[in-house]
């Protein structure tokens, strides 16, 4: 197979890994209006996570099962402590309390696990790959975090289209007191999809850890390419967040081999590119 | 940005009194005969990604001064300890913080090459006796070198020059080169081209990967087309750790070996496991070195601090035993600047790494051994090259 197809391959893959991480971002941004600093925390917290519960399950599956819930409670407890006196306020003090949550998370971090970079195993199943060149094989674990991936983006976007659960969300995302005006509680709305968004955040984190080195500050690159996923899906949509992603996870594989120097602004020029041509994302509302 | 400077002058004054106490005993000397303290500012990261770092190269300073009552060449040390977080762009402002703020005696510092630069700067201007226990840049004993700046860990350059003719040595003919593309990198690069160029290697690519990127897959696909018989890599701490599981995952070990400074799998061989294996990488230690300064360093660190001492510790180590050798030489007098500097460039002792001594441009001239990684293991293979010195390029002193 030649240098571009397994390129395109390995884009695609990382794509829809930080398609995991910036769908919730985009939920909170979206629907909240809050600017998440710290949702590159929660995806360490899932690694970490992962690191401990795959040390008692020894299958990083079952840390996934277990992971979830654990990280959608912290996520309600989090938005009940802190998130929710964000609301009616500017976007500054959101940068500054979620910043602050940053460092209260990498300290407790290096308290709890230390400042030594960690592996999670690839379970026994999933060891090896599939040959793709005379030297080169495709590990089967990294094709099935692919198949996870849009597994779960079909599941969002059947939730956000089809249920009811997601015509409120949707319907929260546009006008809020109008929401509140048919009865509807928007303070548990706001919870449940901030409790929602750590728990995506953390998903990516406890998927993405056997591929990861498990290590101090590894959620802060994550956040970083989020929002730029954010920005060029336009805010608040899940179906812009999946292209965005794939179009910069495909963009930055391929830069790497066309301008190897320039690969790591080619992610950056998309975003410029998408930004002046569409200034609200790809599928956002026209700003 | 937190401000999170650990000046604990509450530590230093209990470590002072320890040291005074044992110091008293034997003789039953008054303390206050003993002169005032010898400030010693320790600029180091102790949180961010390289605190593991800073906190082995401390515990083995202590233990150090510890094994010596307290003090060295008769002055009671006192650390004033300042977190540089690693971070370049507060490098002035905290190595102020020690050299103008606290008026330290003696500066030590640090891990990250950026920030010691900085620092590096301050201390030429200041002219304090300064000891560089980790950062690599070439250009600290090159063209920035300086009369009052001693390194007593190694040149970036240095572990690539032994890795490059270890390479040679072991019938390798071609090579692609993958690391990061910042300085540490391209400076590893230079001196493994540098040996495997003149023993008749063939670099076939030089792959760089922007610092600190993480996505490997391009640069393995790329070294898949390539076919060489090794790959040089110069990565470090979580990085490295990730690009060894993707190299092995990706099969690559199986066909391409893999080589490498002794940071690819220094602090991260057990973590890698079984994708470590056959990794072989040029350092200037290994736990297994058959020595007596070894042996007693690994027991009593160990005993000290209940884990086995890395690279990082063994340089804090010597780092504080050419201080000592040093001011051995003035009786704690560091106003005598010319005999304390000249005693520490003509210092030679045994290190828990094997023969130390200085180069010209205050830089280690010391052996490396090729080491092979196996179940989590450095394993000692021979000694790749001895009396290793960087080219003293720029230097004024040379």
């Amino acid at each position: 197979m030649d240098l571009v197809l397994i390129q395109l391959l390995n884009g695609i893959q990382y794509g829809l890994l930080i398609f995991l991480a910036a769908s919730g971002l985009t939920l909170v941004f979206g629907i909240m209006g809050v600017i998440n600093l710290s949702h590159g925390s929660f995806y360490m917290l899932g690694a970490y996570c992962a690191l401990t519960l795959t040390q008692f399950t020894g299958d990083i599956f079952l840390s996934l099962l277990l992971g979830v819930p654990l990280a959608f409670v912290f996520g309600v407890i989090i938005e009940w402590l802190f998130i929710r006196h964000l609301y009616d306020r500017d976007h500054l003090q959101q940068v500054l309390l979620t910043f602050a949550l940053i460092l209260i998370f990498n300290e407790v971090q290096k308290i709890l696990w230390g400042s030594y970079p960690h592996s999670v195993p690839v379970p026994g199943y999933l060891q090896g790959g599939v040959k793709i060149s005379e030297l080169l094989s495709y590990p089967y674990y990294r094709i099935a975090v692919a198949g996870f991936c849009v597994a779960l983006a079909l599941a969002m976007m059947f939730v956000i289209q089809k249920t009811r659960i997601g015509r409120i969300i949707r319907a929260g995302e546009s006008n809020r007191e109008m929401v509140e005006a048919l009865g509807i509680d928007s303070r548990l709305l706001f919870r449940f999809v901030f409790a929602a968004g750590v728990a995506l955040a953390a998903t990516a984190g406890i998927v993405a850890s056997p591929l990861e080195s498990v290590y101090p500050g590894i959620g802060e690159p994550v956040l970083i390419i989020s929002f730029v996923v954010v920005v060029i899906g336009g805010i608040g949509s899940i179906k812009g967040a999946f292209l965005g992603a794939l179009l910069i996870g495909v963009a930055d594989a391929l830069g790497k081999v066309y301008f190897p120097t320039f690969s790591s602004s080619v992610v950056y020029a998309l975003m410029a590119a998408v930004l002046i041509a569409r200034p609200g994302g790809l599928f956002g509302r026209a700003a | 940005m937190h401000n999170k400077s650990r000046i604990t002058r509450r530590d230093a004054l209990k470590l002072a009194g320890a040291g005074a106490a044992v110091a008293a005993f034997p003789f039953a000397r008054p303390a206050i005969a003993q002169g005032a303290p010898l400030k010693v500012g320790l600029l180091l990261p102790y949180s961010g990604t390289f605190a593991a770092l800073g906190d082995a190269i401390t515990n083995a300073m202590d233990l150090y001064v510890k094994q010596q009552g307290g003090k060295l060449g008769g002055r009671t040390i006192q650390w004033v300890k300042v977190d540089d977080e690693s971070k370049p762009e507060r490098a002035v402002e905290n190595t102020s913080k020690l050299v103008e703020g606290e008026k330290v005696d003696v500066l030590i510092g640090t891990v990250h090459s950026g920030v010691a630069m900085a620092m590096a700067k301050i201390a030429r201007e200041a002219g304090l006796p300064t000891l560089i226990p980790n950062a690599g840049a070439n250009a600290l004993t090159r063209s920035q070198c300086a009369k009052n700046i001693f390194r007593t860990s190694f040149g970036n350059s240095q572990p690539g020059v032994a890795a490059g003719k270890a390479m040679i040595d072991a019938g390798i003919k071609t090579a692609v080169t993958y690391t990061w593309g910042y300085a540490a990198g391209e400076e590893s690069v230079e001196g493994f081209k540098q040996s495997f160029l003149a023993g008749g290697g063939k670099i076939l690519k030089e792959v760089r990967l922007p610092f600190p990127n993480v996505e490997f897959q391009a640069g393995l696909a790329e070294i898949a087309s390539l076919k060489p018989q090794a790959v040089y890599s110069f990565y470090a701490g979580g990085g490295a750790l990730k690009y060894m599981k993707d190299y092995a995952a990706a099969g690559l070990n199986k066909s391409v070996q893999l080589w490498g400074p002794g940071f690819l799998t220094d602090g991260v061989e057990k973590a890698a496991g079984e994708a470590g294996n056959g990794v072989k990488t040029a350092s200037h230690y290994v736990d297994t070195l058959d020595n007596a300064e070894n042996k007693k360093f690994r027991a009593d660190y160990n005993a000290a601090f209940k884990k086995f001492p890395d690279v990082y510790a063994v340089q804090g180590w010597d780092t504080t035993h050419l201080l000592d050798i040093g001011l051995k030489a003035v009786g704690g007098d560091v106003s005598k600047k010319d005999d304390l500097f000249k005693a520490m460039r003509n210092a030679k002792f045994n290190s828990p790494r094997g023969p130390f001594r200085l180069s010209a441009s205050q830089n280690p001239i010391h052996n490396f051994y090729l080491r092979e990684l196996k179940n989590g293991e450095n394993v000692f293979v021979k000694v790749a090259a001895t009396d290793v010195s960087d080219p003293t390029t720029g230097c004024s002193l040379a």
